[in-house]
């Protein structure tokens, strides 16, 4: 997939070495410590995290602006809602 | 409400109890609230110094347990007691020790590692568990 170059990460957080569910607990104390209208960015390779990451973004409310796969690893982002 | 879950944590390997963290944490991640009471072993395990004592298997996979800890410290896991400290940051957790079980160990509560926050009898647990949605024995 291509990534829109226009988006701008107000955060990005490296997971790419975690484990479930490391990557999605970095992904939730990051879009808690960011303001509301934040975009977030957690890049993961496990394939729990690929599953458990944009579960929870849907059930938190917040705004899932889609994954990208790169190399060896999945970019998901996410705007914070609320 | 939230949903809740509860665990009877009786096992003290290093393979169960990283389970039981992972589960804990993921739970605090979809908002469910964790109720743990650790008993015997599970209790003996969260005695102070919990991450620096070595890993321990069941017996019959002792060797198996040799080649997961080279890769878990290949991986860097973390250790179940992070991820549990973790977890507690991200939702609501409650580590209940069974008084039973403390006693018959020979300890008290100042012996076990600060995310112990209690000793509760077993039917005010079982009291507490009936109503929740997840219940499992570890």
């Amino acid at each position: 997939m291509i990534v829109p170059i226009e988006v701008t990460y107000d955060k990005e957080i490296d997971a790419r070495d975690g484990l479930c569910p490391g990557p999605l607990l970095e992904l939730i104390r990051g879009i808690r410590s960011m303001s509301v209208g934040a975009i977030v960015a957690v890049l993961a390779s496990d394939p729990g995290s690929a599953k458990d990451i944009p579960l929870w973004i849907e059930r938190s409310g917040h705004e899932y602006l889609g994954a990208y796969d790169e190399r060896d690893y999945t970019r998901f982002v996410v705007r914070k809602s609320h | 409400m939230n949903k809740r879950m509860s665990l009877v944590v009786s096992s003290g390997t290093t393979d169960k109890l990283s389970s039981v963290a992972s589960l804990v944490a993921g739970a605090a991640a979809m908002e469910v609230d964790v109720e743990l009471l650790l008993t015997f072993w599970g209790l003996e395990a969260f005695r102070k110094g919990a991450r620096e004592r070595p890993p321990r298997f069941d017996a019959a996979y002792a060797d198996d347990g040799a080649a997961l800890v080279a890769r878990m410290q290949a991986r860097s896991a973390p250790h179940w007691l992070d991820t549990l400290r973790d977890a507690r940051s991200i939702g609501s957790i409650r580590i209940y020790v069974c008084s039973a079980s403390l006693e018959l160990l020979g300890l008290t509560l100042a012996d076990l590692e600060d995310v112990v926050d209690e000793v509760t009898g077993v039917a005010t647990f079982v009291d507490r568990a009936k109503d929740a949605d997840i219940a499992m024995f570890v």
